[in-house]
């Protein structure tokens, strides 16, 4: 099925074969990225602009690395050097920005749907990189990617996602992606953290990862945002970690081929262990890896228009 | 200078009269009422297929003068206020500075001698700083023209202000307004907090937030037996609160604004930082809840929360955007077509929530009325004419409406202050 959204805003409003059509498109570019010269004109002459508002590495330096290999030209900007800090709205930044003709601009806000916000006005295609406590779209993808690397079909997988489900993008994204996708997923973490109203979402919510874990195929670990531990959502780290860090002892409660994720970055010794997040069960260095694909794709299906079949 | 009103359905709850009467207007004042008057009036209106009310009153209004004279003034706040039908407004005190002393309630009160087209009534601040922590000079600016106390856009922060705010409210027959949200719940949070805050990832103001200020608040007015005027009530919890302490005759009223009645926080999904307010769209419950409490008689009042701001100021990221909806211009229309004119509730019970109630609750004994020998202010609706919301066209100096082309059945075509039409179609 093509796809056929101008942007990516979020995953909310995709369908599970649009889902699918990023896939199987960045399957097929992700061999690219294992080339002796890892670089394909597919891009070449298109302009993108990396717009982050918040500080991540990982995130912009992935887009980046997706368009250069896709031959796209690209630059970033970010909050600390732009003129924001003069006092100048997003608006306005954006409209400078966007008269400079770029071809898309990946946003990266703090503040819940301000790509979505950027969209009504701007004629650049939009790619959402995490907005507030909103969505991710690109790491859920990514997330799906890495998942059906390792077990192939999402039917009736048992997902877990741990931790701050209520501050977190990432489990958003993640919850409508693999619910659409056909898996069953368990949130878990303190009930501060875990609204119940997130059953609404078709997900089943278990405070007491000891059980949620029971017999899981996958263990999704969110990091949990020590800057915001003053709002005290729950008594201490300590406790947090006595709780819900994914211990050895915890995992063996999960099926034995069951995969250990994180979005990174990872508290170690607070969340997971470092044994766990080390162990040939996590893949959190694959989904890195994969994210470069995944953004490809999502690059190629956006701007790619008629060259669409020249992969090659 | 004499006006003479023809054939008007004139609809006026304090008498309560409803029938076809012509209106005689001299001096400022109401001369005559009867079916026909035959007489030479320096200007005849045929308000035939019109209604003609007691002027609306709109008790909870922000003019941002002084201080923030780009969003609004006293003037432009004034003419907005004419062409929504509203003959009067009292304007809450969260001006720069503070309405907390004489000086800036005797400024208002002349500025609106100046420029302003309608009634112009303060509000005071209960606090000083509207900080919670110090009692205004609340006699001295009763004495100055305050017509009541509200910390708005505040909470009274503290318990023991709110106790020695009721209690001297007594002396002075005055009456205190609260905005109910306790801000330790809320905190920086843009939307009503529930299933739709969480799909939009923005972070909630839960509901308890209000219940708890309201219930502290009706506790404490039972116990000083004073009057207290909850503001723009927007949660069913509240409401129950309110319905048993009316019944234990606890001197309670409220208000509600059309906005809280007509959206819900379902609508934030478009992300339109003119769907950010104070309290914030609550869930679809609540509304319904709302719309009920009006026909059980638990709301009193309707009112705007006119609350302007600026283009720019809005067109930002929504966590940015201040909260506060511009209301003066729309609300008449809102619930007319929205809930008159769908039958939900009776043209006079509106008329009364908006003219002859605020008029009772501010004390403002020859307003809200249509009697021989008061003020002549009136509003002249039409039930039937058909507007779409344009915000281009507002008078207010501030657009900031989320109702922008709606289609509305039933609007204010005229505006009548002290006898002088100030608002004509």
């Amino acid at each position: 099925m093509p796809f056929v959204h101008k942007h990516l805003l979020g995953i909310q409003h995709l369908t599970a074969s649009e889902i699918l059509t990023i896939l199987d498109t960045a399957e097929s570019l992700f061999e690219i990225s294992t080339r002796e010269v890892k670089k394909v004109p597919i891009l070449r002459g298109k302009t993108i602009i990396n717009l982050f508002f918040e500080p991540s590495t990982r995130t912009r330096s992935s887009f980046e690395l997706a368009a250069k290999r896709l031959s796209a030209d690209i630059i970033n900007f970010n909050q600390q050097t732009s003129s924001v800090v003069k006092g100048e709205s997003l608006k306005d930044t954006v409209l400078n920005l966007e008269a400079m003709n770029p071809d898309a601009l990946i946003i990266r806000h703090f503040a819940a749907g301000t790509p979505h916000y950027i969209s009504t006005f701007c004629r650049s295609h939009i790619i959402n990189a995490g907005d507030g406590a909103h969505e991710h779209p690109t790491q859920a993808l990514l997330d799906a990617f890495t998942i059906r690397q390792a077990k192939k079909n999402f039917k009736d997988l048992k997902v877990v996602i741990i931790g701050d489900i209520l501050h977190s993008r990432v489990a958003r994204s993640n919850i409508f992606c693999l619910n659409k996708l056909g898996a069953k997923i368990i949130l878990s973490g303190p009930p501060p953290l875990l609204p119940l109203e997130f059953k609404k979402f078709g997900v089943d919510i278990d405070f007491n990862l000891d059980r949620a874990i029971k017999g899981a195929d996958v263990i999704m670990m969110l990091r949990i945002q020590l800057e915001r531990q003053q709002k005290s959502s729950f008594p201490s780290l300590r406790e947090y970690r006595n709780l819900y860090s994914l211990t050895k002892k915890r995992f063996r409660r999960a099926k034995k081929n069951a995969i250990i994720m994180h979005p990174g970055p990872i508290n170690r010794g607070v969340e997971i262990s470092a044994e766990m997040a080390d162990s040939a069960k996590s893949v959190i260095l694959k989904q890195v890896e994969n994210g470069i694909a995944v953004r490809m794709a999502i690059l190629y299906i956006l701007l790619g228009g008629k060259e669409r079949d020249s992969i090659d | 200078m004499t006006l003479l009103i023809k054939n008007g359905r004139v609809i006026d709850p304090a008498s309560g009269t409803d029938e076809t009467l012509d209106i005689l207007i001299d001096k400022r004042k109401i001369a005559v009422i009867k079916p026909k008057i035959e007489i030479e009036a320096k200007k005849i209106i045929d308000a035939s297929r019109l209604v003609v009310a007691p002027g609306f009153i709109d008790m909870h209004t922000h003019l941002r003068d002084p201080g923030q004279e780009n969003k609004e003034t006293i003037h432009s706040g004034s003419l907005a206020a004419a062409k929504g039908g509203f003959t009067s407004i009292a304007c809450m005190p969260n001006t720069l500075p503070v309405n907390d002393n004489r000086g800036v309630t005797e400024y208002i009160i002349s500025e609106a001698k100046k420029s302003a087209v309608v009634n112009i009534f303060p509000i005071a601040a209960v606090s000083k700083d509207q900080k919670g922590e110090e009692l205004t000079d609340m006699a001295d600016l009763v004495d100055a023209g305050a017509v009541a106390f509200s910390d708005d856009g505040l909470p009274v922060k503290q318990s023991h202000i709110m106790r020695r705010a009721l209690e001297y409210s007594k002396l002075l027959n005055t009456l205190i307004i609260d905005h109910c949200e306790d801000k330790s719940l809320t905190q920086d949070g843009v939307m009503h907090e529930g299933y739709y805050s969480y799909l939009f990832g923005l972070r909630g103001m839960p509901a308890s937030s209000e219940e708890i200020i309201v219930a502290r608040d009706l506790i404490l007015a039972e116990k000083a037996d004073a009057r207290i005027h909850i503001a723009h009530l927007s949660v069913k919890g509240a409401i129950d609160y309110i319905r048993e302490a009316k019944k234990k005759k606890v001197k309670v009223t409220t208000e509600v604004t059309p906005h809280h009645l007509l959206l819900a926080d379902s609508s934030l999904e478009s992300y339109d930082t003119n769907l950010k307010v104070n309290p914030p769209l609550r869930s679809k419950d609540d509304v319904e809840a709302l719309v009920k409490a009006i026909k059980d008689g638990i709301i009193d009042v309707i009112v705007t929360d006119h609350a302007p701001h600026t283009l720019d100021e809005k067109n930002v990221e929504l966590d940015n955007a201040p909260f506060g909806i511009n209301g003066l211009e729309t609300a008449v229309s809102l619930i007319l077509d929205k809930l008159v004119y769908k039958n939900i509730i009776p043209l006079q019970k509106f008329i009364e929530m908006i003219s002859t109630t605020p008029a009772i609750i501010l004390g403002l004994e020859n307003k809200g009325k249509i009697k021989v020998g008061v003020e002549a202010d009136l509003t002249i609706l039409n039930l039937h004419k058909e507007t779409v919301v344009d915000i281009e066209k507002f008078k207010s100096k501030s657009q900031n409406n989320p109702f922008h082309g709606w289609k509305l059945i039933g609007a204010p075509v005229m505006t009548i202050v002290g006898g002088k039409i100030v608002y004509s179609e």
